[in-house]
């Protein structure tokens, strides 16, 4: 199922890539592959080591165990080259900022030894293509949020990386920032960018992900395209429901609800706030929970997403 | 955009280190609030203060100050410790807070650069900062009339010697530091002994037998001794061969453990 057209060697190959903090796993052997051009994800909550893997990936933190190439190369012998060839937007932003918006691009452009003309000229272009060519000289301590996680991005850029790392590239950002955000990705991806994205956000992975990975504590439980891990995982739709009473979830207090949507659906998820039906046809099934007398406070029928087979794989949501 | 990916692009030519020392010549260069102005007037107020106004009064009861005139005793030693200040301000504080608060150290590692590129960066700005403040100072020490000899060429040199000596253990320091507290402590408990007791003041003579090893295992003490001989002229090879290599041992040894635990810290 990796082999989508994607032409070339791949670009990232982990086998068995462990990290350990003293007597702590974060990453207990992974096995992942990245051809070029493709966006591949990793969908996971806290915790799960997705800042761990990336940071092994930038080539910046050494395997504690297993193998990992990068552009074919070890990045434990061939550090700096690798990571001339890549773009890295980091968890937390990491600019100077009592520095303007200009001199954090020059810094970095002076890190990979551009010269000078050369960093002055990708320094306009890219500020144009993040949308902050007006706040050029303006200190990036009085930028907003999304314009310092725009700034970051174009930094990651100055080197035309062939790999852009990017670590919960939205986390934080109001709707409008994120969308932005995406756009920008989507023309990096156009122009044959390799993209490698941690997100906790399951709209995130559909929306910009060709493949991607779920990581739980450590380890990789499904791998596949949005729509292949949906189909693998979940049913067609979902039935949400809501009640008043709260039933809490618990069959004897509710007359045995639960027991009784149980029949109904190939699978019932009780969460605190709402209770989910797995079902092929959520219209009917709704219907069907009218007519034997259980009556929601409220109901939604809608598309299973990633969120659902997150839920499934590790009996927890995404987003606590 | 366009043109060839950047690992084919013309380069710049410029070393691994030498693009961290750039860095921390911009963010001093862009952040410094100070000025050249304060750079000259701060030491000139000090030795006029201390060097003319308590030079009288020493000159008044006793005369001289080690043989020589309280002025020409402490104008070097002023140097020395400015070096030692400047030495230890840029390495503790602001190191820690680029690797753990603003964490721009971890941006460079996401670089070609290498951790050790980094320390030695962060170092050789120490030292092009402490040879440019001292070259001011040996000026001003010239103004007054303190130097007596050729050998005050070298106190340019004498400051950057200090301030690394001082700067690559306490950088070492910082990039395996977990909080900022210990450092108050260090200022509290070394710097500020080390300014005052380095016969700084007044000659180590002036304490009693049993205190003067103490005074002469004082890093400082190295530095203030070989500028005082470099502005007079006076002094024994041996002595000088002996702070010269206290103060290159401090150096070399921050060197070697800096840069590991500077890689230790960022490649975690
Ligand atoms: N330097 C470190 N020392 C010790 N433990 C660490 C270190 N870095 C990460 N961990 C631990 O490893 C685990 C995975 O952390 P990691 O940051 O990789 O997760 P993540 O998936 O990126 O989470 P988040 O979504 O919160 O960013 C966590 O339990 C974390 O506490
Ligand atoms: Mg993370």
């Amino acid at each position: 199922m990796s082999e989508r057209g994607q032409g070339g060697a791949p670009v990232v190959v982990a086998r068995g890539l462990t990290k350990r903090f003293g007597e702590f796993a974060a990453v207990r052997g992974i096995d992942v592959t990245v051809r070029p051009g493709e966006s591949f994800g990793f969908l996971g909550p806290n915790g799960a080591g997705k800042t761990s893997t990336m940071r092994m990936v930038s080539a910046v933190s050494r395997p504690s165990a297993g193998e990992l190439t990068i552009f074919g190369l070890d990045p434990r012998t061939h550090g700096p080259e690798i990571r001339a060839r890549l773009g890295v937007v980091p968890q937390e932003d990491t600019l100077e900022l009592e520095l303007s918006v200009r001199w954090n691009l020059e810094i970095f452009g002076r890190y990979f030894d551009l010269p000078r003309a050369l960093i002055r000229q990708r320094t306009q272009e890219l500020l144009e293509f993040v949308q902050l060519a007006d706040r050029a000289d303006s200190r990036v301590d009085d930028l907003s949020g999304g314009m310092r996680r725009r700034l970051t991005i174009a930094r990651a850029l100055i080197n035309q990386p062939e790999i852009l790392i990017l670590d919960e590239p939205t986390t934080g950002l109001d709707p409008q920032a994120r969308h932005l955000v995406w756009d920008r990705l989507y023309r990096l991806k156009r122009e044959g960018v390799t993209l490698i994205i941690t997100t906790h956000y399951m709209d995130e992975a559909e929306q910009l992900c060709d493949r991607l990975v779920v990581m739980d504590h450590g380890t990789i439980v499904a791998e596949g395209t949005p729509r292949e891990l949906i189909d693998a995982h979940s049913t067609r739709e979902v039935v949400e429901l809501r009640f008043d009473d709260d039933g809490d979830g618990d069959a004897s207090g509710d007359g045995g609800r639960v027991a009784r949507l149980g029949d109904l659906a190939e699978r019932v998820e009780v969460l605190p706030d709402r209770v989910l039906l797995y079902v092929d046809d959520g219209d009917d099934v709704l219907s069907t929970v009218h007519r034997e007398g259980i009556v929601p406070a409220s109901a939604l029928v809608r598309r299973s997403s990633l969120e659902d087979v997150f839920l499934r794989l590790t009996g927890r949501t995404l987003v606590e | 955009m366009s043109g060839p990916p950047a690992h084919l692009a013309p380069v710049g030519g410029w070393s691994r280190w030498q693009r961290s020392w750039w860095y921390h010549a911009v963010v001093y260069a862009q952040t410094w609030r100070g000025s050249v102005v304060g750079a000259v007037v701060l030491p000139f107020l000090f030795l006029l203060a201390m060097g003319v106004g308590v030079g009288h009064l020493v000159a008044h009861h006793h005369g001289k100050v080690g043989g020589q005139s309280y002025l020409d005793f402490l104008a070097p030693s002023l140097l020395a410790t400015t070096a030692m200040q400047l030495g230890s301000d840029e390495s503790l504080w602001p190191v820690l807070g680029a690797i753990k608060w603003v964490r721009t150290y971890h941006a460079a590692a996401a670089t070609p650069l290498e951790p050790e590129d980094v320390f030695v960066g962060k170092l050789s700005w120490v030292l092009t900062r402490a040879l440019a403040t001292s070259i001011i100072y040996t000026a001003v020490i010239g103004i007054f009339g303190a130097l007596h000899s050729w050998w005050a060429l070298t106190l340019p040199l004498v400051g950057g010697l200090v301030a690394v000596a001082f700067a690559a253990p306490l950088i070492t320091w910082a990039a395996r530091a977990q909080s900022d507290g210990p450092f108050v402590t260090y200022y509290r408990f070394a710097t500020v002994p080390m300014f005052l007791f380095s016969a700084t003041f007044y000659p180590v003579s002036a304490y009693p037998a049993a205190l003067r090893p103490l005074v002469q295992i004082a890093p400082l003490y190295h530095g203030v001794a070989l500028a005082r001989a470099a502005a007079s002229g006076h002094a024994q090879l041996g002595a000088i061969a002996a702070h010269v290599s206290v103060l290159a041992a401090m150096g070399a040894v921050g060197v070697v453990l800096g840069r590991r635990a500077m890689r230790r810290r960022l490649v975690d």
